[in-house]
């Protein structure tokens, strides 16, 4: 899997590629932790995501828990398997979709 | 009907090798894109379990049986454990309307391979925990469903 991460003043782009699995979503998790206290906007780019497993969502809910404190969340990008996952698991009324 | 196994220690790092495996002794069938990426997530939710839940520190194996029908086309993978017997079937179905300050993830990878499977079954013998999974091919530019 590939993640970049982008940060623009108050607002952080997380584009993550490939595989988002039991494997990969540590490395998410880990940026995830060091979301800085004054952030405001959190995207996440998801265009290039293959597929994800519950432990990539996992860290979504990480993510849009942290964001629900300090600011706003969106997901952008998700197609195929990855909008079938947030649909049949209802993560897409936990998440902004965009 | 051809069988093939791979043992190998249950550590999520050795996730990759095992859909590596599976993908092999189906690359002479026609499963479509979808249907593998669904068997791709399976594995790793069935497989990151046992290695997570399945055995204490110390570690342990499983095994990762692959048969394969060809008239019609289609896929049973095993998974087998000597860990603690472990139902992952039993487990209550989570609930999807909770929101984000409420939802709890565990239940949800094993829901997600209910849903996305033909067929999933479960039973302790011997020592072993064995759970068994089927996917048939389904068609390419499938969009929903199967």
């Amino acid at each position: 899997m590939a993640i970049e991460k982008f940060t623009e003043e108050n607002k952080m782009t997380i584009r993550a590629g490939g595989r988002l699995d039991a494997v990969t979503s540590p490395e998410l998790g880990e940026i995830l932790q060091a979301i800085p206290a004054d952030l405001t906007e959190l995207v996440f780019d998801l265009s290039g995501l293959e597929y994800i497993s519950s432990a990539g969502l996992r860290q979504l809910l990480v993510a849009q828990k942290q964001m629900n404190k300090q600011g706003k969340m969106y997901v952008e990008g998700a197609g195929g398997q990855v909008l079938e996952v947030f649909a049949a698991s209802g993560f897409d009324k936990i998440l902004t979709l965009r | 009907m051809l069988m093939k196994e791979l043992t190998i220690q249950a550590l999520i790092e050795n996730i990759p090798a095992v859909t590596d495996f599976v993908e092999e002794q189906l690359a002479p069938l026609h499963f479509s894109r979808k249907a593998m990426i669904q068997l791709a997530v399976a594995i790793d939710e069935i497989f990151s379990n046992i290695a997570k839940y399945a055995y204490d520190d110390n570690g342990g194996e499983a095994t990762v049986r692959v048969e394969t029908e060809t008239d019609p086309e289609a896929a049973v993978i095993t998974f087998i454990d000597n860990g603690e017997p472990f139902d992952p079937l039993a487990k209550k179905e989570p609930d999807l309307t909770l929101d984000a300050e409420e939802r709890k993830i565990g239940g949800l990878g094993i829901f997600l391979v209910k849903k996305s499977m033909d067929g999933i079954s479960y039973e302790y013998k011997d020592g072993h925990n064995i759970l068994r999974i089927k996917k048939k091919p389904g068609q390419e530019g499938q969009k929903t469903g199967k």
